[in-house]
C-alpha cells in the first residue's frame, strides 16, 4: 500500500514519457484509466447475460445492476436477478475492498432469508457463467501488480498491452493481459491465465457509449473459455448515472424490498 | 377450516388495501409471477395406523402479484398459496402467504398487512425465528410458514436496525389429518385449539428486534412477548384426539454470525417463558467452504452444529443434546445443480435422521427437486418415535411463470 502512494506521488510528478520502468508505466496507465472514470457516484443498469455452450445452445439471464462509487474503497453494488424465474426476487450486495475480504450478502425470497455470506469464493463461476466473481468487482488500484508489456492496435484501436497479477487472495488466476486504448484508457480486451499459467478466457469489451461527457461504458462484454468451448456475452443496457443513490440504499435491510 | 380463517383474513385486509390504494395517485401496472409444482412422496414403509397409505400425489400452486408506485415508495404483494393433496384432506390448503403494503422512507418502513420475516443465521433448526408460524402439513423440515397479519415498522440507524412488531391475528399450526403420514397414534384436532389467553386468536402479539453488522459480525437482538406458535399437545378426554393448546410465552433471542473467509461460525440462542417452563435453548456451529474443488468449479460445504436445551422432557423438544453434520454440494453450472445431505444424531442414543435434498434447473422455466428422510428412531419417548415408519422419497417438478 505504501508503495502505491509512493508510486502515486512519483506519477503525479513526472510526465509519463521519462525514463520509468515497465512496472511504473504499467501502474501509471492504470491509474489514469481508474481517475477518468471517478466521480460517477452511483449508477444503475441492467444487464442480459446470454450463456453459450460448446454446441452453441444458448440460455438467457436477466439482471439488474446498481453501484455507489466509494472514495477510498472498493465501490458497494446491488444484484437483483428478474430471470431465470425460480431465483427471481433473489439480491446480492456486495461491499467490496481492495485487499481484506468483501462483505457480502444475500437474499433468498423463498424463505425472506437475508444470508451473510462468504467472499473467498473469488475465482468460482458468477451464476453458472464464465465469468468468475472476481471477473465483475470493482476494480480497485490495488488489487494487481501492474507491468507495461507493449503497444498494439487491436481493430485500429491503438493499446497499451500491459500485464496484472492479482494482489488479492483466492484468485483463481495467475496473471492477466490487459489491453487499454491510448485515446480514452478503457479496457478494449483482456486475457486470463489459470493458475497454471496457461490461457483460460479471452475478454472483449465492445459498443462503447458516452455518458455525461466523462463515463464510457461497454454494452457488450463477450467473454470466451478457450478451454471449454462456452462464452458468455452480457449486453448492457440503460445505463443511470448520478441517480442520488446513497450509502441507505446499500444495506442487508434494503435487500428484503428488492423486486 | 384453515380455509375459512384465510377467506376472512382476506376479506378484513383487502378492505385495508383498498383504501390505501385509494390514496395512491399514479399507479403503474403490476407483474404476475410464481410457480405451480407437481409433487410425488413415497413412504417407504407402511404406516403404523390403518388410514395413511404409502404413495402420496399432490400439487402447489404459488402465484405472486407485484406492484410498485410512487418511484418504488409504495408497493403491494398479493401471493397467495394452495396445496391440493390427494390422500391428506388437512395437508390440502390454502393459505395467503404475503397481503402486504410497503412504504419506505429513508430511515423507514412501514410493512402493513399479511407478512412473512425470517431472523437467525443457522441451518439445522431455527430457534430465534418466532414471527411466523409453521405450515407443518407442507413439510416436517419446518421451513413453510403461514402469513402473519402484522403492523411492522422498521427503524435504520448509524447503530443498527430496530424492527418493531404488533401481531393482532394469531395463526394456528398445521397438522397431518389422520389420512396424512407424519402423525401421531392420536391426530391433533386442529378445531378445538384451546388458549392460555382470554383472548384467544385475537391477542396482541409483540416483538422488538435489533440488528446489526461491525465488521465480521452480524447480530441480532430479538425479544417477543405473545402467543407461543409451538402448541402443547395433549390428548382430550375421550382419549381419542390431541388437542393443542397454545400458551403465552416471552421469548428473548440471540443470533450471532461471524464470516470469516471461508467459515461461517453462527450460534442461537433463545430463553423461553411460559405458565408450564422456562427453558433456554441453543444451536451453535460452523460452516466451511472448500471453493472450486478437484479443480473444477464445485464448492463443497461441511456443515456441523450441535443442539442443545436444557429441558428435560423430550417428549416436547425435538433436538435436547443432537449434533447435526451435512454437506453442501454446489455445481456452479447453468442448471445450479445443487446437493445437500444433513444428518442429526441423538448424542445419548443411537438415535439419527438423514436428510438428502437436491435440485437442479431444467431450460429457464422448470426446475427439478428431490428429497429424501430416513429416521431410526428406537428410543420410544422422543418426539420422533411416531415418525420411525415416516421415511420417504419426494420428487417435485416445478413450472416458474
Amino acid at each position: 500500500m505504501r508503495n502505491i502512494i509512493f508510486l502515486l506521488a512519483l506519477t503525479a510528478v513526472m510526465p509519463l514519457a521519462q525514463a520509468e520502468t515497465a512496472e511504473e508505466k504499467g501502474l501509471a496507465i492504470a491509474i489514469e484509466s481508474d481517475n477518468r472514470d471517478k466521480g460517477w457516484s452511483d449508477s444503475s443498469a441492467e444487464m442480459r447475460m446470454v450463456l453459450r455452450n460448446r454446441h452453441g445452445k444458448e440460455s438467457t439471464r436477466k439482471i439488474r445492476v446498481t453501484n455507489l462509487e466509494v472514495d477510498g474503497d472498493g465501490d458497494k453494488g446491488l444484484t437483483v436477478f428478474d430471470t431465470p424465474r425460480d431465483v427471481k426476487g433473489t439480491a446480492f450486495l456486495s461491499y467490496s475492498h481492495a485487499l481484506v475480504p468483501d462483505e457480502q450478502w444475500i437474499f433468498l425470497p423463498a424463505l425472506k432469508r437475508v444470508k451473510r455470506i462468504s467472499s473467498s469464493n473469488k475465482s468460482g463461476p458468477f451464476m453458472g457463467s464464465e465469468f468468475a466473481y472476481e471477473d465483475i468487482s470493482s476494480f480497485e488500484i490495488p488489487k494487481y501488480s501492474y507491468k507495461y508489456l507493449r503497444d498494439e492496435t487491436i481493430d485500429g484501436i491503438e493499446c497499451f498491452v500491459s500485464e496484472l497479477r492479482p494482489q488479492y487472495k483466492h484468485s483463481g488466476y495467475t496473471k492477466t493481459h490487459v489491453w487499454i486504448d491510448k485515446e480514452e484508457y478503457r479496457v478494449q480486451k483482456i486475457e486470463f491465465y489459470d493458475r497454471k499459467d496457461s490461457l483460460l478466457k479471452i475478454q472483449r469489451y465492445k459498443e462503447y457509449k458516452l455518458f455525461l461527457g466523462q463515463y464510457w461504458r461497454a454494452h457488450v462484454q463477450t467473454m470466451e473459455n478457450q478451454q471449454n468451448g462456452k462464452s458468455t456475452t452480457l449486453y448492457w443496457d440503460n445505463f443511470q448515472f448520478k441517480t442520488g443513490l446513497t450509502d441507505k440504499d446499500f444495506e442487508k435491510n434494503d435487500l428484503k424490498r428488492q423486486r | 377450516m384453515t380455509l375459512n380463517v384465510n377467506v376472512r383474513q382476506l376479506t378484513k385486509t383487502s378492505w385495508l388495501m383498498l383504501s390505501v390504494m385509494m390514496f395512491s395517485t399514479t399507479i403503474s401496472a403490476g407483474e404476475w409471477s410464481g410457480y405451480i409444482a407437481g409433487e410425488y412422496r413415497y413412504f417407504q414403509h407402511e404406516s403404523p395406523f390403518s388410514e395413511p397409505g404409502q404413495h402420496d400425489p399432490s400439487i402447489a400452486f404459488a402465484p405472486e402479484y407485484y406492484h410498485e408506485w410512487d418511484d418504488g415508495q409504495q408497493s403491494l404483494i398479493i401471493a397467495p398459496f394452495l396445496r391440493l393433496d390427494n390422500e391428506d384432506a388437512e395437508r390440502t390448503h390454502a393459505d395467503l402467504r404475503e397481503f402486504q403494503w410497503l412504504y419506505v422512507q429513508d430511515d423507514w418502513e412501514l410493512r402493513l398487512g399479511i407478512s412473512k420475516v425470517f431472523w437467525g443465521v443457522t441451518e439445522s433448526q431455527h430457534l430465534v425465528d418466532v414471527i411466523n408460524q409453521t405450515d407443518l402439513v407442507e413439510n416436517i423440515d419446518t421451513e413453510d410458514k403461514l402469513g402473519q397479519p402484522m403492523i411492522n415498522l422498521s427503524f435504520f440507524e448509524d447503530w443498527g436496525t430496530i424492527d418493531l412488531f404488533v401481531m393482532p391475528y394469531f395463526r394456528e399450526r398445521t397438522f397431518a389429518g389422520k389420512d396424512g403420514r407424519f402423525r401421531a397414534p392420536l391426530v391433533v384436532d386442529t378445531d378445538k385449539a384451546r388458549y392460555e389467553s382470554g383472548a384467544g386468536r385475537q391477542h396482541l402479539d409483540v416483538a422488538i428486534r435489533w440488528s446489526h453488522t461491525f465488521g465480521d459480525w452480524d447480530v441480532g437482538l430479538s425479544h417477543f412477548y405473545g402467543t407461543n406458535r409451538q402448541p402443547l399437545l395433549t390428548p382430550n378426554a375421550q382419549f381419542d384426539a390431541l388437542i393443542p393448546y397454545y400458551e403465552t410465552m416471552h421469548q428473548t433471542g440471540l443470533d450471532l454470525q461471524q464470516t470469516n473467509e471461508s467459515w461461517l461460525w453462527k450460534l442461537e440462542v433463545i430463553r423461553r417463558e411460559t405458565t408450564s417452563d422456562t427453558f433456554t435453548a441453543l444451536t451453535g456451529g460452523f460452516e466451511y467452504t472448500f471453493y472450486g474443488v478437484f479443480e473444477s468449479d464445485m464448492d463443497i460445504g461441511l456443515i456441523s452444529e450441535y443442539l442443545f436445551d436444557d429441558r428435560d422432557d423430550e417428549l416436547q423438544i425435538a433436538f435436547e443434546d443432537d449434533v447435526m453434520m451435512g454437506a453442501r454440494l454446489t455445481w456452479n453450472d447453468e442448471q445450479s445443480t445443487e446437493l445437500l445431505i444433513g444428518m442429526i444424531q441423538d448424542v445419548d442414543s443411537s438415535d439419527h435422521s438423514w436428510n438428502v435434498e437436491a435440485s437442479r434447473r431444467i431450460g429457464d422455466r422448470w426446475k427439478v427437486s428431490a428429497e429424501a428422510r430416513f429416521f431410526s428412531v428406537r428410543n420410544n419417548d422422543t418426539t420422533f418415535y411416531s415418525l420411525r415408519d415416516d421415511d420417504y422419497f419426494q420428487i417435485e417438478l416445478a413450472r416458474y411463470f
